[in-house]
């Protein structure tokens, strides 16, 4: 205890002295970037998780062709969650004598549970959100039904036995989604209503669902129970398995900030871990008089664990409420983008501050405090005795992992975590070995130079250890900023870059060969350049191989799944835009090239496709054989019409397809989807400029955090260069003392200094501008799934900007040490 | 009477063939070689010689801050090679005092808490208030709550040696003691040592190379090339 109270007492007059600056700065300025990604990401996940569960309206929807039991609601009652009912079926709506398909969606007060209806007055006014949903004896229907039926809004409608008011136009249902076949236009009633339409009897086609939603721990529990109950009957569906165009976008979102906290991380680390240095150093001849005057081994050990909990309690809690504040800051500042207030941090987000700075203080700052301990005590006598070693592999080693596993704790990416980590630890080791060759070097270089140039690069090569940390150091700091800065803005702008303003927003559908010139007319008519039409089939699977599917048993439940129902197919005689060939290869286009498909690569693991299977089909009842010859990957959210299995041309009889197509439609250009509908009455349009939004708004989002985030994270830089250049610091302070006394102007001293800082800040930044091309072109390529490429003028600011950056902040801080009159300094020395 | 005499005379300090050797690129360097000698309670011994001779080895031997590579050091009747380096401190803690040539004041401690350091370590209480006794002792009062860096040369060296003096240790080992010191300085910080060494009773072991400052003392040991070579009573 003794120790612990010493230790405790020792810290507190080292904080009164200002010895302790330094290192708290670095680790409150790591914790706080670190806590402020961390609780501002959480906030935005869990918006951005809001925002793709809209497209389920729900978190969880469990939906069953039979009526559902009372268990299941008992189930999520057990789970505490929110819970809505849906009923939907096909039937057929009239007004007057005018009648068309529709597909009813009978809700109860409840629906939606994540996100909101839009409704609009009249056809074609502006929508807004509500929080309601029709009243009893009300009906909200889709423009597109209004349109059929040639009402406006306030008209009666008959469904079944029910006469009811078209209130609204249903603008935007969130989980309204698109099914190619499900072509009617929807219209909402309300769940009351239902039994008196009569509608429902036994045999109708109903899928009757209960939408859940509350906490994601819940929604996994209830989630596991509901999947154990799964059946050809009941289904369940959570974002997993919701549309692939908002799941990419959170994924990649959830992955971007994921890299922020990361990159803040790495750098607290590395600022901690030089601070510390420096710390320990200056104890050294503390520890050494102590010692001398009976202190034991066990003492300086307890003196300085009893001072690291301390500091890791104080800097921990003050970076997280510095953090706290600042991402309030944010929050605030960001209230526009984010529409709306954010919901408050995660507790797990709390923790990360307090964690990190132990973790940060013990991984990186007890090695060189372990180091201490073994000062001899001879050291009062000759100082240059420097502690033996510890086997700082090992023990930086245990603090990388266990820092990295806490960080993975907040960013759950592996693969991110993993990259980061591997290209950090090989720059390291590269910087390293290049600084190693730099001392080597420029020890060569300094004959036949100035003085100040001679004396500038004598230091890096004297220093020689301490030098190379410097630039590991520097060369780390920069090339995390460059990569945050110049990647940031290039992996973010090429996100967008695959959603242009231009995006196709409204995909056409059922369009019959006969009438593929009528609607390129049409088309052309409304300004609208012609879009590919692509054709499409519907079709099941009958036999992989020669074995029908229903003798085949599925690893995979979606596997089962996918036999059973009607797909989509295609067929082309180009690969298309957006698709990647994995395996395999294309076909040539002409005739021979019948009898062969081209898989999506999911869909196949699913089926257990591989390359050369032969796939057996059933399009509306004509069978057809072919072979699979590549597989691919496509990217689902590019609002493109997308199939899982593309035949090649010749293999399917054309007259049994209808045709489909995306195109942009501008807000001045709706006209031409009112002229489609007078034209070509049988063509659907579905409007997906809401679900576009919604992958807009998750990508705004991220996008935003990672803007903002960034400021911490340059803070943090700052506090690497800092504290590598303070770590000299005391050395520099004697020797320019020592050189003015030997007659050095001043300005030959700073000169030297300028070089010395200079050459390192160069060379980190060359050697980071190297690390950060690699790291970006890996994180593109491996993690974004975004093209990788070269870009020459990271190398330029990287060299600029390490030159700059570490030059001047090296000259600052030792500016004071350098203009101090020599004779101060040397009295100094003797303390 | 005779039992009086017997503790008087007793050593507090007991080298015998004590040597040091090291490694060095042209190979094995003998710094110290087969030195002997004791030192009673209460006597002041100074170690003299040229630069290198060796001398201030022979003091971190004597004091166990160092391992010696043949021989053996009693302190306090204890042999030092029988301890590890926990033991050799612990058998410094409250009996064994320094004063350096460069002081080695802690910077971020105040002249005052540079002096209860010692009492600090050794776990005893009314540190302060013996501490600030100690520097009044030396005339430091007005300066106690001064950082080293605020202290001239023969300040520092006077809060250096309150900090040797306030645990009242059996035995002060002084290593140049004056060196970074003008001489009138160190005439007034020698003064003020041997004062405190007599009022005191300790014994004390100081190295020099000022053959005026080691007459003051009771004996005079000379070194040369990390041997003895010579012992003579000064007074």
């Amino acid at each position: 205890m003794k120790g612990f109270a010493a230790g405790l007492k020792a810290l507190s007059r080292e904080w009164r002295a200002g010895e302790l600056y330094v290192l708290m700065l670095s680790v409150v300025v790591g914790i706080s970037a670190l806590s402020s990604v961390a609780l501002f990401t959480s906030r935005v996940a869990v918006t951005v998780q809001q925002q793709a569960a809209e497209v389920l309206a729900a978190d969880l929807v469990v939906s069953s062709s039979r009526p559902l039991s009372a268990e299941l609601p008992r189930i999520a009652e057990e789970f505490a969650l929110q819970q809505a009912r849906v009923t939907s079926f096909p039937s057929v709506a009239f007004a007057g004598e005018v009648s068309t398909l529709i597909s009813v969606k009978a809700v109860d007060e409840s629906y939606p549970l994540r996100g909101r209806l839009k409704v609009a007055d009249k056809l074609f006014a502006q929508g807004y959100p509500v929080s309601r949903v029709p009243a009893v004896g009300e009906a909200w229907g889709e423009a597109r039904l209004l349109a059929r039926l040639g009402i406006e809004t306030g008209q009666r409608i008959r469904l079944g036995a029910l006469e009811l008011t078209v209130t609204q136009v249903a603008d935007y249902i969130p989980d309204q989604g698109f099914q190619f076949v499900d072509l009617a236009p929807t219209l909402i009633i309300n769940l009351q209503d239902l039994a008196a339409s009569e509608l429902i009897r036994p045999g109708s086609r109903v899928s009757h669902g209960l939408l859940l939603a509350g906490d994601p721990n819940a929604i996994k529990g209830a989630g596991d129970r509901f999947r154990e109950m799964e059946s050809e009957f009941l289904t369940v569906r959570d974002l997993e398995n919701a549309r692939p165009e908002i799941r990419n976008a959170a994924s990649r979102a959830k992955r971007f900030l994921g890299l922020a906290a990361l990159v803040s991380a790495i750098l607290s680390a590395v600022a901690v871990a030089m601070a510390a240095r420096r710390y320990a150093a200056r104890q050294l001849d503390t520890i050494a008089l102590m010692k001398c005057m009976g202190a034991s081994q066990a003492m300086v050990l307890r003196q300085g664990v009893a001072q690291l909990l301390c500091l890791a309690l104080v800097t921990g809690l003050a970076g997280s409420l510095v953090g706290y504040g600042a991402q309030e800051l944010l929050a605030w500042w960001a209230r526009d983008m984010v529409q709306g207030v954010l919901p408050p941090p995660t507790l797990a987000a709390w923790l990360v501050g307090p964690a990190a700075a132990l973790i940060l203080l013990t991984g990186f700052a007890l090695p060189p405090l372990l180091e201490l301990r073994l000062v001899a005590p001879l050291r009062v006598l000759r100082r240059d005795l420097a502690p033996p070693r510890a086997s700082r592999w090992v023990v930086y080693g245990l603090a990388l992992s266990a820092y990295m596993l806490a960080v993975f704790w907040l960013v759950g990416e592996p693969r991110t975590l993993l990259l980061v980590t591997g290209i950090n630890l090989a720059a390291g080791l590269v910087l390293g070995l290049a600084g190693w060759a730099l001392v080597l070097a420029v020890g060569r270089l300094r004959r036949g130079m100035g003085a100040a140039w001679r004396y500038g690069l004598a230091n890096i090569a004297r220093r020689g250890s301490e030098s190379v940390i410097q630039l590991v150091g520097f060369g780390l700091g920069l090339m995390v900023m460059l990569l945050l800065t110049v990647t940031r803005d290039d992996l973010m702008s090429q996100w967008r870059a695959t959603l242009p303003e231009d995006a196709p927003n409204q995909f056409m559908i059922n369009i019959q060969p006969a009438e593929t010139d009528l609607f390129l007319a049409t088309m052309k008519s409304g300004d609208i350049p012609a879009p590919q039409l692509s054709p499409l089939v519907r079709g099941r699977i009958t036999a992989i191989n020669g074995v029908k599917v229903g003798d085949m048993d599925f690893d995979d439940r979606s596997g089962q799944r996918w036999v059973e129902r009607e797909r989509n197919l295609t067929w082309s005689a180009a690969l298309q835009d957006g698709n990647i060939l994995v395996q395999g290869s294309w076909w040539d286009a002409g005739p021979g090239s019948a009898g062969q498909v081209s898989v999506e690569e999911d869909f196949a693991g699913d089926l257990g496709l591989k390359l050369g299977d032969q796939v057996e089909f059933d399009l509306s009842g004509e069978p057809v054989k072919a072979s699979v010859t590549s597989l691919r990957q496509v990217r689902w959210d590019s609002f493109r019409p997308n199939f899982f299995m593309v035949l090649s041309p010749g293999t399917v009889d054309e007259s049994l397809a209808s045709y489909i197509t995306s195109v942009h439609v501008g807000p001045d250009q709706r006209g031409v989807i009112l002229e489609l509908a007078r034209n070509l009455p049988g063509v659907t349009v579905f409007d997906v400029d809401a679900i576009l939004g919604q992958v807009r708004g998750v990508m705004d989002k991220a996008s935003l955090a990672v803007q903002y985030v960034f400021l911490f994270t340059l803070l943090a830089g700052i506090m690497v260069l800092l504290a590598a250049v303070q770590a000299t610091r005391d050395e520099r302070r004697y020797e320019s003392a020592m050189l003015r006394t030997l007659g050095a102007s001043r300005r030959t001293v700073l000169l030297g200094v300028l070089t010395e800082f200079g050459v390192l800040g160069l060379l980190s930044g060359l050697l980071a501008a190297a690390g950060a091309s690699v790291a970006s072109y890996l994180l593109a390529t491996r993690v974004f799934d975004l093209e990788g490429h070269w870009d020459g003028s990271l190398w330029l600011l990287g060299m600029t900007a390490g030159a700059l950056l570490v030059g001047v902040s090296g000259l600052l801080a030792t500016r004071s040490v350098v203009t101090q009159p020599p004779v101060i300094t040397l009295r100094g020395d003797a303390g | 009477m005779e039992h009086k005499d017997e503790t008087a005379n007793r050593p507090v300090l007991k080298a015998v063939d004590i040597g040091k050797e090291v490694t060095s690129p042209e190979g094995p360097l003998t710094i110290l070689d087969k030195v002997s000698l004791e030192i009673s309670l209460g006597e002041s011994v100074a170690i003299v010689g040229q630069s290198g001779a060796g001398k201030s080895t022979l003091l971190a031997l004597l004091a166990g801050l160092d391992e010696a590579s043949e021989g053996e050091v009693w302190l306090d009747g204890e042999a030092l090679s029988t301890l590890d380096e926990d033991g050799r401190a612990a058998r410094r803690a409250g009996r064994v005092g320094f004063v350096f040539q460069s002081f080695h004041l802690i910077p971020s401690l105040t002249a005052v808490e540079n002096v209860m350091l010692p009492l600090e370590l050794a776990g005893e209480a009314d540190a302060e208030s013996r501490a600030d006794e100690v520097l009044k002792q030396v005339g430091l009062s007005a300066r106690r709550r001064h950082y080293p860096r605020q202290l001239s040369g023969g300040e520092k060296q006077r809060v250096a040696i309150a900090r040797a003096f306030v645990t009242r240790p059996r035995i002060l080992f002084a290593d140049e003691p004056t060196g970074n010191l003008d001489s009138r300085t160190g005439a007034t910080i020698i003064d003020l040592l041997f004062s405190l060494n007599s009022a005191l009773g300790t014994t004390l072991v100081l190295v020099t190379h000022d053959h005026g400052l080691a007459l003051r003392c009771d004996r005079v040991i000379e070194i040369e090339d990390g041997r003895l070579v010579a012992e003579n009573v000064s007074r």
